[in-house]
């Protein structure tokens, strides 16, 4: 799956958990999750629950550690995708 | 079990809990006809305040059950340290609860991960009859 459909796919699951609709508007990968987006730490298992379910891939809950910016979860699912 | 639950009176809204495993919890509450927030909910006519409820329902469904499963993975030490707290609901409500009533909650886990628990939880009142029901969720966080 090209990068950019991953992407696509990223901010599409984060969209409805996003607070700062500005920041979303021009989210690239070096957007942060939680200090740009603003989504509720709490929500974080939601969106990994929700990225295994889209790319049909599992996410092991130490990997979800390593991830802060968009860019973080693109190359964590690529990277599960092969 | 509920030697664990951090809630105490007059804000813990479970008696007894009837079944808890890995996946469920069954839990009971008789509310108090004496309860002070009858006094304001409302004034003659005293009907249990919805967020009642919903912490009723988040005490069984989502502390209880959370406080079990972090204790089947980490030591009673550890468990002690974690503190749990709401995240997240959505609710119907489908009836009322009067003072006096008694009240069961069926929580079932849908998951647990990263020390967050959500949870599908019903109350049902003693005839059987439903009165809310929804997603809860809570996480475990340092105390």
């Amino acid at each position: 799956m090209e990068q950019s459909a991953v992407m696509e796919g990223v901010v599409k699951i984060l969209t409805p958990w996003v607070k700062n609709d500005e920041a979303l508007k021009g989210v690239s990968m070096e957007t942060n999750i939680l200090d740009d987006l603003k989504v509720n730490s709490a929500r974080l298992v939601d969106v990994v629950i929700a990225f295994e379910d889209e790319f049909d891939i599992e996410i092991d809950d130490e990997d979800v550690d390593t991830v802060n910016t968009v860019g973080d979860a693109v190359q964590l699912i690529s990277s599960k995708l092969g | 079990m509920l030697e664990l639950v951090p809630q105490q009176a007059p804000f813990r809204f479970i008696d007894e809990i009837h079944e808890l495993d890995r996946e469920h919890i069954v839990a009971s509450y008789r509310f108090s006809e004496d309860a002070d927030f009858y006094r304001g909910h409302f004034p003659g006519n005293p009907i249990t305040p919805g967020v009642i409820l919903v912490e009723a329902m988040a005490q069984a469904g989502v502390v209880a059950q959370g406080i079990y499963l972090y204790a089947l993975e980490f030591s009673a030490e550890e468990v002690e340290k974690v503190i749990t707290v709401f995240t997240d609901a959505s609710v119907d409500f489908s009836g009322q609860v009067l003072p006096g009533d008694r009240v069961t909650t069926t929580g079932r886990v849908k998951f647990f991960r990263r020390k967050k628990l959500r949870a599908e939880v019903e109350m049902r009142k003693e005839d059987g009859s439903l009165v809310c029901s929804g997603e809860l969720s809570g996480m475990g966080v340092p105390r």
